[in-house]
This record gives C-alpha cells, structure tokens and sequence, in this order.
C-alpha cells in the first residue's frame, strides 16, 4: 500500500509516538516515583502513592518495552548501535529499573519500617535514575555519538561513560526528569486529596518551572551545538546502507529544518504552553487537565528533539558519513509493512483497553481505604 | 576480530540472566490458567472458599510476577548490549516477533494483571473472571511470540541474505510464525510452565495436609493441581517428543550430541538409556541401550539413517569448504557490485555461508585457513556431548517422574484417599524444586545444543557478540549477579513466608493462623468477616 520510502517516514513517526507513548503513561507513575519520598511522609500516605499506580504501572511499563521491540524491529542498526555504545548507561538504566516492579509487589508484604523504607527509595532511584538518564541519553544523541562501522557493518564505539555526562547532556536529563516529575504531580492531584494533593501543587509547579527553564536554556545552547547535515545520499528507492553518503557538521545546523519549515516551531511552542497550562491548572487543583497539558508538554519537547535532527536519528561525531538516518538505519520493506500493520491495528485496542482499566480503577485513593484493604493494597 | 574472552563472559551474562528469568516464567504460565480454573468454579459454584483460593494463590503468583516482569527486561535489552552484531544482522526477522509480544500480549498480560489484583471489588464476578483468563491468554501468547523468535533462531526459515546491507531480511513472515520448530517448542514449553505451576500447588497444599491445617482450603487445590498436573505432564512429554522430531530435521548436530551418537548406526539406531561419554576416546562407557528405539522415534521411520558424529564431520567440513567460498565471493562483490563471476559463485554457495563464517574465529581471512583452523571449526561445530547427554537424560527421567506423581495423586483425588497417603503428600511436597531443574536443563538441552551458532547454519556466535572489552562485560556481570542474588534472596523469603502463612494471609479471618488453629479438623473455613463482592 505505501512504497519502502513512505514506510521508513512513517516509522520514524510512529518511534515518535512510541516515545511519547511511553512518557505520558510510563512518564506519570515514574513521576510518582521520583516524588515518592517527598510527597508522602508517613508509610500510609505512601501507600496512598504506591495504589494510586498499583493496578496500571505493569501495562505503562510495556510502553517502554514495546519501544525497545519496536526499535529492534524497525531500526536494528540503531538498536545495536545505541545500546552497545552507550553500554553503561543503558546498565544503570537496567539495574535502576529492576527496583519498580519488586519494589510495588513487595514493600507492603513486610510490615518491617525498615523494608518499607527501602524499598521507598528502591522506587525512587528506579524511577528518577531511569527518567534522567534516558534525557541524558538524548542529550548525547544531539550532540553524536562517537561509533563508526567496518566493512561487515559492524559497530565500534570509541567513547567513554563518562563522556557523556557533559553539561548539554546533563541539562537535557534535567529536563527529562523534571518533565516527568512534573507530570507524575499532576497525575497525583487527579488521585489523591489532601495534603498529597497539596504537596502534589506544589511539586507540579516547581517542576513545571523547572522544565520551562531547563527547556529553554537547552534551546539556546542548540543554538551553538554542531548539528549535522546531510550532503548526498544514495537515490531514494535504492537499497541503502548507512555507509554510503557524506555528512557535513556545522554549528547551529540543528535549527535548518526551523528555518526552512516555519511550522516546526510548533513543538516547541507546544513545549512551552503545555508545561505553563499545565502549571496553571495544577495551580487550581484542575488535574485531569494539567495531566493533559504536560502530556501536550512532553510531546512537543520530545518532537522538538526529532525534528530537529531530521532526518538522523543517531549521528556519529566520529565519523559523520556514518552517522544513522531514518532512511538508512531501517529493516526491509517487508517488515517495515507488517509490523507497520501490527502498529496500525494493535496500538488503538491497546489504548481501549488501558483506557477502561483506568475507568474501572478511577477516583481518588484515600488514607482511610488503604487502612481498611490492608491485605489486597500495595 | 573479537576476543573470545569476551565471546565467552557474553555467552555467561547471557546464560546466568537468561536461565534467571526462566525461573520466573514457567510458574506465570501456568499459575495464571490454575487461578482461572479456580475463579471459574468459584463464579460457577458461587463458594467463597474458591474465591479465597484464587486469591491466596494469586498472591504467590504475584510475587514471583514481580520477577519475572523485572528479569525480562534484561532480556529485551541485552541483545542490543552485547550481541548488536547480531542485533543488526537478524534483527530484520527476529525483533518482528518481540515487538509484536509487547503489542499483542504484554501489553494485554500487564494491564489485566493489575486488575486482577486490584479490581475484585470493582468488576462483577464475570467481569473478574474475564480479566484473569486474559492475564492468562496474554501471558501464553507472549510465550508463542517469544518461540517464534527462538525457533528462527534454531530453524531459520522465511529470510534470505541480503549483500549490500549485510544482513538477513524476512522473505516470508508466514514462514516465521508457522515455523514447525516454533511450533513445536511453544508447546512444550507452556505444558512444562503448566507442570511447575501444579507441583507448585500440589506440594504446598501437601504441606498443609502434612500438618493438618486448613484442611479444606488444601483439598480443593490438591485436586485441581492434580487434574491439571497430569493433563501437562501427559502433554510435556507428548509433545516433548514432537519437539525432538523437529531437531532431528533440522539440528542434526543437537541430537547426535544430546544422544552420544559418536557412530552413525544402521537404522533404525538405538536409544542409549544410560551411558558415560568420553569426550577424548569419543565413546560412550557402560552403556545400556534399547535397540531401535532412537531411529523409531527420531525418524518415525524403520529405514532413515540417523547420521553420527563422525558422519557429521565429514558434511561439516564439505560445508566449511563450499562456506569459504561464498565468503570470499562476498568481499568480492561489496568491492565491485558488477563482478558477474563472484555474483555467480556467491550464489552458488550461499547456502553454506554460516559455515564458512565459522572460520573467522581463528582467522580474519577465511581464505587462507589452514588445515588445522578447519579441524577445529569442524570440531566447533559439534556442540559440547557430555552436559547435553546428562541434561536432556535428567530432563526426560523428571518428565515421566512428574507424570508417575500425577497419576498417582489424580488416582488418589478421585479416590478420595490422598489426604492419609503421607508418603504421597511428602513426595509431593519434597518435589517442589524438580519442575526448576528440568526447565532448566532443558533449556540447556535447546541452546547448548545450538552452539556454536546463534542462528543454526547463518550466523556463528562467536560473530554475534558486540565490541566491547571483557572488562565491561565482567564488570556488567558482576552487576546482574549482585542485584539477581539481592532481588531472588527478597523474593525467596517472601514466598517462604507467604507460603507459611497460607490463606491466613487474606485477612479474611477465617483461616488457621486467625483463628488460632482452633477450627475442627475438616472444617470449612467460611466466617468472612470482608464485605461480600
């Protein structure tokens, strides 16, 4: 129905919506995490916390898996490239991790305040870890990283971990991690009453600041940033690999695609007005709506981020002609196509039904509930 | 070239992680199908204490989920982390299934779990209900979609070879998902979840007979593990044997070592029972054999020549010589796209290309291996005898043991005599670990018997690996082991201490720890004092 060229467009919009996918559900209940131990100071209004994602933080962390088999599937270059290279960080993003689902199902299992407590901040680094380093991770992606192929195609990176926690970088996960905990503070306000949900306020404006800063301040570094661009490329149609066409680097090239299609300054734009609504609404205790808003928020940073780099998807600082684009990084057509399908059909009946478990889930959690379902609660 | 040190801590990492996260998953597949049998008779009968059992069990299920949720993660990623070559070079064919598990069935398994814990007083009963057939249906089909991936891997099929990108692309995702090996394995694989899940039922509600307590709740599990356990362990093993038929088409090699077949035998071979390999004398000491037998299963056929060791050899070597080929003809050709004549030789020997890849371990250019270099890729090529005989032996001897338990306790349920068989009850309860082991070594069995391909017949392991230093990978490795023993010691005590409590746990009031173990022996536990759904 769609030739391989519409395809391989297609696909680096639908690895978009994966991400923002991924942000706006997996984004709320990793916010609640990193707000955890701040918010909720007694063990009861953890649990409050902890209920408030108990039955949905399982389906929201598929988001992130799915990404992850989405990009294996769509981009196998970038997902062999991308995660042996930045091999350490992808661990620490592992191991971080590894403390949400146990942390959820076991901390409440054990009255012991010193197991509770543990776990408390096993869920914190498993939720903050994980929403800095991932902004870290696209800071780099910005900024290329050094790999480059040989004749077999296969990668080496020549970097270091500590490479990449350079101050653009660094800013960037700022803004990842204060985006999400931004938005974990709204979807609090929706759940909880209270003084949860005024600690909630609190937090969502203190982080929606924090993001509308950090956002702008990385704008303006962009600005100076070498972006890359591309100079000739294979014919489009042909059979393409990523070592076939020449890259010049320049700074500032990253605002190109801005300058040359105005309308791109709506993601940014989008970034903006979602997290200052978003504020706004927090500030009235109107949540369903700040929950939106940062949703809107997330989206528009994360695409700011796309387009601005398009069409690479992963440039290589040290050897530019090898740097990956969406064109070049991609599987063959057949499967592009069917798991073009697969998405096409299978993502909105997902949505459906997350959406009605939510339903069924709704209202707010409270103290006293969380007291009298002592033994089914987290 | 990559250093085979770090081929070697690669393979480890992955086998230590691997075989972790398979101590979490057969007990999901199956346990999630047991608590759908039991909320079926509780919506049916409308008796609580099936409710109570779906809970309690529930709740153990929930603490090995966690863990499996969390291992599996590991999974998904480590093929980009230390196998990217791999990653780029298959990736085309094998992450279609794993991106397609999370949209078909992890997503389904993972937003259904949350409302089967969550949401017993917010759905009707059959509502309830529904959503724990679908956590079981989600968690099942993400076992087919993960064999599929894992039977390209043993039995290649649907893909082709692609020389300008390098790597090989799907021909036909039919071919993928009907892939007899996928088949094959799918199903032996959940009938074994299946089996762990009803031993795992069967010996704690054993333990609770033994010590006479909530004699009730224990009986009713006793008898669904039982019912269930036998219909899987009839089916494991059934099914077992159709997953040895697909190796003997097409991992040749698999068998011969999982069996010791060091000479080809005229058919129909005969099945070695008992034996001692000896790698070095290559034979097999005091061994027992049952004449026939091998040939009639393997090949289902009286007149088939299964072929040996030594005959492998000699394909083998015919196969690295036609490989070498292909491989040269390939450089050839990605330096100049218009060589008719390497084009021409290329695919005439396309087919063996894995092989001839098989010498890069010992030599950058294949075209100059020595005679030695291709002795020792021939001897690669058989995958190590010793620990697949052993492994796939103590597989087979746990399967008909498991079917010995359930006959007998599915005998005894509908006898209604198990509760005063105590050997019985012991039996059961001291089987606990053993459907661990034999999942374990099977999977030993399937990859072990892989080496030293990842993708049988494409692409060598020693090729797979990413280029990274075996530093990096101890220093991951010592990672994985330090959080895996932390988080397996937490999810241990655990499960211990739920166990121990047993249905008291629920809070409902009615169960042995609650009422001080004062309820009368036999007697239902009924007093709730939680408000009805």
């Amino acid at each position: 129905m769609f030739d391989y060229e519409t395809l391989k467009l297609i696909w680096w919009l639908l690895v978009g919506v994966l991400l923002v996918g991924f942000a706006v559900m997996d984004g709320h209940d990793m916010g609640m995490g990193a707000l955890l131990p701040f918010v909720a100071k007694t063990d009861s209004e953890r649990r409050v916390l902890l209920n408030s994602v108990g039955p949905h933080w399982d389906g929201n962390q598929v988001w992130f898996i799915t990404a992850g088999g989405a990009i294996f599937a769509a981009w196998p270059l970038v997902y062999a490239t991308a995660f042996s290279g930045l091999y350490f960080a992808l661990m620490a993003v592992l191991w971080a991790l590894f403390f949400r689902p146990v942390g959820f199902d076991y901390r409440s299992k054990v009255a012991d305040p010193r197991w509770r407590s543990a776990w408390d901040w096993g869920i914190f680094v498993g939720s903050a870890v994980p929403a800095l380093l991932f902004g870290v991770a696209f800071g780099n992606v910005l900024q290329g990283v050094p790999f480059q192929f040989d004749d077999t195609m296969r990668s080496t990176y020549t970097g270091t971990f500590w490479a990449l926690l350079n101050p653009f970088a660094l800013l960037s996960g700022v803004v990842s991690l204060a985006m999400i905990a931004f938005h974990g503070a709204n979807y609090l306000i929706v759940r909880t009453e209270g003084v949860l949900q005024s600690r909630a306020r609190i937090a969502a404006q203190l982080f929606g600041m924090l993001t509308l800063v950090s956002f702008a301040v990385c704008g303006l570094m962009l600005l100076d940033l070498p972006g890359y661009i591309q100079v000739s490329a294979p014919e489009v149609g042909a059979v393409q690999s990523p070592v076939g066409k020449m890259v010049a680097v320049h700074a500032g090239a990253w605002l190109a695609n801005f300058h040359q299609l105005p309308l791109l300054w709506t993601f940014p734009v989008l970034g903006f007005i979602g997290a200052l609504a978003g504020m706004a609404f927090a500030a009235k205790l109107k949540g369903v709506a700040a929950f939106v808003a940062s949703s809107v928020a997330m989206l528009g940073i994360i695409f700011t981020a796309g387009v601005a780099m398009f069409p690479f998807v992963l440039p290589s600082s040290s050897m530019p002609g090898h740097s990956l684009t969406l064109w070049d990084c991609v599987s063959s057509e057949l499967t592009l196509d069917i798991m073009f399908w697969v998405a096409l059909i299978m993502t909105p009946i997902v949505i459906a039904y997350t959406g009605w478990a939510y339903r069924i889930m709704r209202g707010k959690i409270t103290v006293a509930q969380i007291e009298a379902n002592d033994h089914s609660a987290y | 070239m990559i250093d085979s040190g770090t081929v070697d801590l690669a393979r480890l990492q992955f086998a230590i992680t691997a075989l972790y996260h398979f101590l979490f998953v057969p007990l999901t597949l199956g346990m999630t199908f047991i608590l759908a049998i039991m909320e079926t008779v509780y919506v049916m009968t409308g008796k609580t204490i099936y409710r109570d059992m779906t809970k309690f069990w529930g709740k153990l299920f929930g603490i090995n989920f966690a863990l499996g949720v969390t291992t599996g993660l590991t999974l998904e990623f480590q093929f980009g982390t230390n196998w990217s070559y791999y990653s780029h070079y298959v990736g085309d064919i094998f992450g279609a299934p794993l991106a397609i598990e999370g949209l078909l069935a992890f997503f389904l398994e993972s937003t259904m779990v949350g409302l089967f814990f969550f949401g017993w007083d917010r759905l009707s009963k059959v509502g309830h209900l529904t959503v724990t057939y679908l956590v079981a249906i989600g968690s099942n089909l993400s076992a087919v979609l993960i064999l599929i991936a894992n039977g390209w891997m043993q039995n290649p099929v649907g893909s082709e070879f692609n020389p300008i990108t390098m790597r090989m692309e799907m021909s036909s995702f039919w071919d993928l998902v009907f892939n007899p090996a996928a088949q094959a394995k799918f199903v032996h694989t959940v009938s074994s979840g299946y089996v762990t899940a009803s031993v795992f039922v069967l010996g704690i509600s054993s333990w609770y007979l033994l010590k006479g307590r909530d004699l009730e709740f224990a009986r009713r599990s006793f008898r669904i593990a039982a019912a269930f356990g036998l219909a899987s362990a009839l089916s494991v093993v059934v099914l077992g044997d159709e997953s040895g038929y697909a190796v003997t088409e097409h991992q040749q090699t698999k068998l011969a070592a999982m069996e010791g077949m060091w000479t080809t035998e005229a058919a129909p071979a005969g099945l070695t029972l008992f034996g001692i390999p000896d790698e070095a004398a290559r034979t097999n000491h005091a061994e027992i054999k049952i004449p026939y037998a091998l040939g009639l299963i393997a090949t289902r056929s009286t007149d088939h020549v299964l072929p040996g060791i030594d005959r492998l050899e000699v394909t083998l070597k015919q196969r690295i010589e036609s490989g070498v080929q292909a491989v040269v003809a390939l450089d050839r050709l990605r330096k100049n796209k218009e060589d008719a004549e390497a084009l021409a030789i290329f695919n005439a020997h396309k087919a063996d290309m894995g092989y001839g890849l098989l010498l890069k371990k010992y030599t950058a250019n294949v075209a100059q291996a020595t005679p030695e270099m291709l002795a020792k890729a021939v001897d690669d090529a058989i995958p190590p005898v010793a620990p697949l005989f052993w492994s796939f032996r103590i597989m087979v001897f746990l399967g008909f043991a498991f079917i010995a338990l359930f006959a007998i306790a599915f005998w005894a349920s509908a006898k209604n005599t198990f509760e005063h068989k105590r050997w019985l009850l012991r039996w059961a309860l001291l089987f606990i670990p053993m459907p661990w082991v034999a999942t374990q070594v099977g999977w030993i069995v399937a990859e072990m018997g892989r080496q030293p391909w990842t993708v049988y017949g494409v692409l060598p392991t020693h090729l797979s690996a990413s280029t990274l230093t075996s530093n990096e990978i101890l220093l991951s490795l010592g990672g994985f082991i330090t959080f895996y023993t932390l988080l397996l010691i937490a999810e241990l005590f655990l499960m211990f201490k739920y166990a121990r409590l047993g249905p008291s746990s629920l809070g409902t009031g009615g169960y042995h720890h609650e009422s001080g173990g004062a309820l009368p022996h036999g007697a239902v536990a009924a007093p709730r004092s939680g408000k009805e759904v």
